[in-house]
């Protein structure tokens, strides 16, 4: 068990710790930079981070009450789960953009422009569409969050409690279910909220740039040609760690303040209000933008001339796909992914295997988040240096490594659920058959849990894929997947090219998922027990 | 060749004691009823023999098998079979493979363990049944095979949790007849916890868990 804590702390925990020392290092005696900008990017990150995540949470709570009574359409929140960011953000923009496929279909016979308009939507100085498409892609996962919280409720028992009192489904959700599952989404709500503030591969696509968020002014410093830079950049993730802390300090306080007020809010027993239920409008108009940035970037792959107002291509072609410049990226995609939630499973069956033999849990939960609570950003490029240091060079191991970091967590959690649900009486009857706890692991346990294995495999593979910084600092720009590459090349001319790689990289997570759903199907196809358990 | 239990109590964690000391032999081929009202600790006390009692429970006293103590050994390595309540059988396994999960190593070859498991089946009444599914099963099908299960694996005693329970009652006495006759056949001690008078009536001897003394 110690040995299993130590594993755990020198693969996760240390390399964390590490980074963070070498940005502190290298932030160590630095001045106040003197940067333009600076304090437009740190209202931008404020504003765009907190807003995304007060936005999705908003959001989330009337579309989780209706998805709670809707089992079937939970199935819509898998794509927006396993897509990507940086493939949703390059979606959007291709649909959003004055030129954009929405102006487009709306052109010119309802807007009467013929050419673009001067308007500024992607990438505007409010960061409003920065906004818009984190909260495509958190708001899923909030809701995700609040439904899994919600299974280990009596909902149905409550909501018909408040319902004989008079209140309509919608109230008795905010009132009497939701608070009782608000400590469950305080960690998630966190995690949402570092990511928000320190986003990056969005923020590239969708954000503002004259000047852009804090965290794309770092990472301008980081990859700047000037060594000089370097100390500036460091100084500036201390201080987006130092806003990240702060936000979540004003949110814990904000916490309490709020839960008062809405006692005495609750106490006056008001049922009035509006009738109007905001879910199915917010559902349809996430699913219509989801849908639409998948289908203009499929479009523009196959694309071979497609000139303003029309709303479809003259033609379409495979030659961007032919021309197979995305085979490489891809593979590599494919191998980083392999090979990171390879080592993430294995990591987490040791540690779960090693709480079953030792009857204890190990505690090292608040080790294991961290690198999703710290801005990625900073840690990272203190991440790469160490690595440098320690003599492992930029490159696929070091991105690996890195990866793991964000994989593992999910990996994790995605397994110890339906491991710490599986059934003890099971186990001890193969015990008492003789069966020791490698052949109880092997024939027992490993074969009920392929559908959680199966599942938690493809949320890694999803999260490996979506990783930018990730790939791009500890990389040091030699190692290319689609992620970096579908970035890069949103700022080039070549928007077939840029769309493939978009589409490769939401495809992908999809794929994975659709395969993490159908392996139970067809291992168990001939057993009637094990069918719920994907 | 007997499972001996002396002075065995156990409590819950941070609780005081569940029953009074139980202090008794069992034969082979000797199969024993504990009743009790419920809570009184019938199935920890089931847990506790065949090693798999949850963290924190304190146990006292030994449990002796053929002159053994068990203190300290794992489920695995204890040979005492186990035939629960629900009869589970391992759901992914079909139920000629959770026979075979069972089968001592020591019968070699394919076409041995196939035969072994076929007779078990046969033994069971459920020819033919290797293919199936185990979720397709009724109870009592569910039930044999559970027992079976439990006695490929050549145990030197066997614990039985309430296995009737969940019958029908016109058919627990059936079944409580086939498990006794295997059991007896088997020449093993057996222990059966039970709040069926049924169940006390068709066992060789009796035994009631008490509330411990006061003062213990």
């Amino acid at each position: 068990m110690v040995l299993v804590a130590a594993l755990m702390l020198v693969l996760i925990g240390l390399p964390v710790l590490a980074g963070l020392g070498v940005m502190l290092a290298q932030a160590w005696g630095q001045g106040w930079p003197d940067l333009p900008g600076l304090a437009v990017g740190l209202r931008l990150t404020l504003v765009t981070g907190v807003g995304a995540t007060l936005l999705s949470l908003a959001v989330s709570i009337p579309l989780a009450r209706w998805l709670w009574a809707r089992g079937a359409a939970r199935g819509w929140l898998a794509p927006f789960l396993a897509v990507p960011h940086a493939a949703l953000g390059l979606g959007l923009a291709f649909l959003l953009a004055p030129s954009g496929w929405l102006v487009r279909l709306l052109s010119p016979w309802a807007t009467g422009w013929n050419l673009p308009p001067q308007l500024v939507t992607v990438g505007d100085p409010w960061g409003v569409t920065l906004i818009l498409g984190l909260l495509l892609k958190e708001a899923p996962f909030l809701i995700l969050v609040t439904l899994v919280a919600a299974a280990n409720l009596p909902v149905a028992r409550i909501m018909a409690e408040g319902r004989s009192l008079g209140y309509r489904p919608g109230q008795v959700w905010l009132r009497l279910i939701w608070p009782q599952l608000y400590p469950s989404l305080r960690l998630p709500l966190f995690i949402v909220l570092a990511f928000s503030l320190s986003v990056v591969d969005m923020a590239l696509l969708l954000g503002p740039s004259h000047p852009p968020t804090l965290a794309v002014q770092i990472l301008r410093l980081f990859t700047a040609p000037d060594p000089a830079l370097q100390g500036p950049a460091a100084m500036l993730s201390l201080l987006l760690l130092g806003v990240m802390a702060g936000a979540i300090g004003l949110w814990i306080g904000a916490e309490r303040v709020l839960a008062a007020l809405a006692r005495r809010w609750l106490r006056r027993g008001v049922r009035g209000g509006w009738r109007l239920d905001a879910a199915p409008v917010l559902a349809v108009s996430g699913v219509a933008l989801g849908a639409g940035a998948a289908g203009v970037l499929l479009l523009w792959s196959l694309a071979t001339r497609w000139h303003f107002p029309a709303a479809l291509p003259e033609g379409l072609s495979m030659a961007a796909w032919r021309a197979a410049r995305w085979v490489a990226p891809a593979a590599e995609t494919l191998l980083i992914g392999a090979a990171v939630i390879l080592v993430a499973l294995l990591l987490a069956l040791i540690w779960l295997e090693a709480e079953d033999r030792s009857g204890r849990r190990l505690r090292l939960g608040a080790f294991i988040v961290l690198p999703l609570l710290v801005p990625q950003i900073g840690f990272l490029q203190g991440l790469a240096a160490g690595f440098l240091h320690l003599g492992l060079p930029p490159g696929r191991i070091a991105v690996i490594w890195a990866e793991l970091l964000f994989v593992f967590p999910y990996v994790l959690l995605a397994l110890a659920g339906p491991w710490r649900a599986l059934d003890p009486q099971q186990v001890i009857a193969a015990a008492s058959l003789g069966a020791g706890p490698w052949r109880r692991l092997w024939r027992i346990k490993l074969p009920l849990l392929a559908g959680p294995l199966a599942t938690a495999a493809a949320i890694g593979f999803a999260v490996s894929a979506a990783q930018f910084l990730a790939v791009l600092l500890p990389g040091a720009g030699r190692v290319q997947v689609l992620a970096t590459e579908a970035v890069a090349l949103a700022s080039g001319a070549d928007r077939r090219l840029s769309a493939l790689h978009g589409l490769l990289l939401a495809a992908l997570p999809l794929i994975g998922y659709a395969a993490a759903l159908w392996l139970p199907l067809w291992l168990w196809r001939d057993r009637a027990a094990m069918k719920g358990s994907a | 060749m007997s499972l001996i239990l002396d002075h065995v109590t156990l409590a819950p964690p941070g609780g005081a004691r569940l029953f009074a000391p139980l202090d008794v032999t069992i034969a082979p081929g000797e199969v024993l009823c504990v009743t009790g009202p419920s809570g009184i600790g019938k199935s920890s006390l089931i847990a506790l023999i065949g090693g798999f009692l949850p963290c924190g429970f304190r146990a006292e006293g030994r449990v002796l098998l053929n002159g053994v103590d068990l203190a300290g050994q794992p489920p695995e390595a204890r040979r005492i079979g186990l035939l629960l309540q629900e009869a589970p059988l391992f759901p992914h396994l079909s139920v000629g493979d959770n026979l075979a999960f069972a089968l001592s190593p020591r019968v070699k070859g394919r076409a041995a363990r196939r035969a072994a498991i076929e007779e078990a089946l046969e033994q069971a009444a459920l020819p033919g049944f290797a293919g199936r599914d185990p979720a397709t099963l009724s109870g009592g099908q569910r039930l044999r095979v559970s027992l079976m299960r439990a006695l490929l694996a050549e145990p030197a005693a066997l614990l039985l949790d309430e296995p009737f329970s969940r019958l029908d009652p016109p058919l627990r006495a059936e079944f409580r007849a086939f498990v006794l006759g295997h059991l007896v056949a088997r020449a093993i001690p057996a222990l059966i916890v039970s709040h069926d008078a049924e169940d006390a009536a068709t066992a060789t001897r009796c035994c009631a868990l008490a509330p411990p003394a006061p003062s213990g």
